[in-house]
């Protein structure tokens, strides 16, 4: 294998990592108020397809990113409206907003554009063209960094740099401000924070907010940067892949970078390389498609690390009994 | 003192539900231009009106009771088996290895050994989040959701590396032996002058789903494991000073869960394609959840919203066929159950126990 192939490698694994990336953070907001989200599968689907049907109608990417961003606003509110407002069941809810999704997105598609659940293929304007950074062209013949620099560092949509710039802000908002001490302590201590004068549904809201705003930026970069158009299904189990990264990464945020880059790495190489053959045995792409979900079980299982979830998480607070 | 009287909570919460569900999906066909009336009579026709669609009606409402059955077990319980879908993939590799490598006399034999081979390949699938739950606490909706994706690469993995025949293309077996073909609808009800359910998949699995409805009823509210279930289900805590161990009702919970799931397989695999193919099981591990809420998680409930849930399968199928709505409408409407039966419960609960409570004042 030479540098040029572990670039083009590396550089897949960039752009399959970013969606996981937006909607493991996502996630982490929203875990770490102690509302459970299994719906970012169906936050990711919903956004894709809006995303990509205004930027087909419009020939704006722009507004089919804001659109993408409310049609996931819209399903994290009920998410909100289920798990906060009414006590329900966060996983149940979170399995409607799945299935929702995966309906809505199939029957608008056929209504608006007839082609079988998918949207016209989206050209020029409508797509996330990649961003050249300065100096790239000039610095490809210096050996070795030359080129990390123009294959791997540059040449990403706009949405990339964006999402791996989320995650020092996601860990500055958490960590070092008050807004994410109370939204941490929420999804550890309700009572505590309630006692406090802090609205707890007020800081719940906010958090599956924010976890609504990066699912959908999430799912727009996947139907207008990662590939140029919705088809049906298209996050094909990526809200989940991203579920077990935030397991993986135990809900934190640098740490959901690197499970993150893991489980894209691990897409890129399956999608790269059939079978891997390491001379003594070979390693079907099943198990690679199979890798993210068996590494997360043995992770939860405690075996290899402790993956402690907030404590508070998936229960309703009930203010007063 | 319950606020609202039993009957209330059984019919008229999830009935509500239903209407809104309703009210919301006929919304939804609004909205993509097409008439909801025309469309309900549509599926009414293709679903209910002739026995051909009874016979697919039936067919889907096989696999919904072993899947609804299946979380309403677990929900027994109080844990949510989101892996029911895995669990029938490998019921269904349970039944092929059966049919396939056991030369069987007589169909009623081979169902019967079919039978364990499911139960026992869904149960190992749900044996392995049940202990992690029970010894290490790890969640058991992740674990069976990471499971349900580990059992699709397995699946993959063996039907094109191991059982696919010599030359074949698509990732299946081969044909199970002519012995093991179950009697349908059609052989067990037609006479010479009319056939009946004419090309239709129901078969005899409709039959055993019916007494699993049956057992499941028994086992829950008429032993002493099911009264530890449901104590188990009702309060841990209350539970354990009973002397009822958390570990063994857990993993045995799951493992009836598990089975009831893996058994599915029998009417897509042995009843219907006769073979193992790759998802086999469409989805139906999925709506077995909203089966289960929408029937209370009661067997008798259970196999009602079966029934319901059979209709819309089929009848979104001729919707698609006849009209320009896509399948995924089943999808939408199965998302709202999910939602109002579900998780929007109290939306829909709060307003009906101010109404009784209100009523029972006036009384009073």
């Amino acid at each position: 294998m030479d540098l040029f192939t572990i670039l083009q490698v590396l550089d897949s694994t960039v752009r399959l990592a970013t969606p996981l990336l937006l909607a493991c953070l996502a996630g982490l907001f929203s875990e770490r108020a102690g509302i459970f989200d299994i719906g970012l599968e169906g936050k990711m689907l919903a956004a894709a397809f809006f995303a990509a049907a205004l930027a087909a109608i419009t020939g704006s990417v722009w507004l089919g990113l804001l659109a993408g961003i409310a049609a996931s606003l819209m399903l994290s509110a009920i998410h909100g409206l289920a798990s906060i407002t009414f006590r329900g069941n966060q996983l149940i809810s979170g399995v409607a907003i799945n299935f929702l999704a995966a309906g809505m997105t199939v029957l608008i598609a056929q209504d608006l554009f007839s082609q079988g659940g998918r949207t016209p293929s989206l050209i020029g304007k409508g797509r996330f063209e990649p961003i050249t950074l300065p100096f790239a062209e000039e610095v490809i013949d210096i050996p070795v960094l030359g080129p990390i620099y123009y294959e791997l560092i540059s040449g990403h949509s706009i949405l990339v740099y964006v999402a791996f710039l989320m995650v020092p802000l996601s860990w500055w908002v958490l960590f070092r401000t008050r807004f994410g001490l109370r939204l941490r302590a929420v999804g550890e201590n309700p009572a505590a924070v309630d006692t406090a004068g802090v609205s707890v549904v007020g800081l719940r809201y906010a958090a599956v907010a924010i976890c609504g705003v990066l699912c959908g930026i999430a799912g727009a970069y996947l139907a207008t940067g990662l590939q140029a158009g919705f088809v049906k299904d298209m996050t094909a189990g990526r809200g989940f892949i991203a579920l077990a990264a935030l397991i993986f990464a135990k809900w934190r945020p640098w740490y959901a970078l690197y499970a993150c880059l893991l489980f894209g790495l691990l897409q890129a190489v399956a999608l790269r390389y059939q079978n891997i053959d390491l001379g003594l045995i070979t390693l079907p792409v099943q198990f690679m498609d199979a890798l993210p979900y068996v590494l997360t079980v043995v992770i939860l299982a405690g075996f290899v690390g402790k993956a402690i979830p907030p404590r508070a998480g998936g229960q309703p607070y009930v203010k007063e009994r | 003192m319950d606020r609202m009287p039993h009957w209330a909570d059984a019919v008229l919460v999830p009935l509500i539900s239903l209407i809104l569900a309703a009210i919301l999906s006929a919304l939804v066909i609004i909205g993509i231009g097409e008439d909801p009336v025309a469309a309900f009579n549509l599926m009414v026709e293709g679903a209910l009106m002739r026995s051909a669609g009874w016979g697919y009606t039936l067919y889907y409402a096989t696999n919904f009771m072993f899947t609804g059955l299946a979380v309403a077990v677990a929900f027994h319980a109080r844990m949510f088996n989101i892996g029911g879908e895995g669990q029938a993939t490998l019921g269904g590799l349970g039944v092929a290895l059966v049919l396939l490598y056991i030369p069987w006399p007589h169909w009623s034999l081979a169902l019967l050994a079919a039978t364990l081979g499911a139960a026992a390949f869904g149960a190992i699938w749900a044996f392995i989040p049940a202990y992690l739950q029970a010894k290490r606490g790890s969640h058991i909706v992740i674990t069976t959701i990471m499971f349900n994706f580990i059992a699709a690469a397995f699946l993959n993995y063996v039907l094109v590396n191991l059982l696919r025949p010599q030359g074949a293309m698509d990732p299946a077996t081969e044909k199970f032996p002519e012995a093991t073909h179950l009697p349908t609808f059609r052989d067990m009800f037609s006479s010479a002058e009319t056939i009946m359910f004419r090309g239709a998949p129901a078969n005899v699995t409709f039959f055993l789903a019916v007494i699993a409805c049956l057992v499941v009823w028994l086992l829950l509210w008429r032993t002493r494991l099911g009264y530890e279930i449901r104590a188990f289900g009702h309060s841990e805590s209350a539970a354990k000073y009973a002397g009822i161990s958390p570990v063994r009702i857990t993993v045995i919970a799951m493992l009836i869960s598990g089975a009831l799931a893996g058994m599915m397989a029998l009417n897509t695999t042995q009843g219907e394609s006769e073979r193992l193919i790759l998802n086999a099981t469409e989805g139906a591990g999925f709506i077995g959840i909203a089966v289960a809420l929408m029937g209370r998680s009661h067997p008798f409930g259970v196999f009602l919203a079966a029934i319901l849930f059979g209709f819309l399968f089929q009848g979104g199928a001729e919707l698609a066929l006849w009209t320009n709505i896509p399948r995924e409408l089943i999808v939408v409407i199965q998302a709202l159950v999910i939602l109002f039966t579900g998780a929007l419960d109290n939306m829909v609960r709060m307003p009906l126990e101010r109404v009784f409570l209100a009523l029972r004042r006036k009384e009073g």
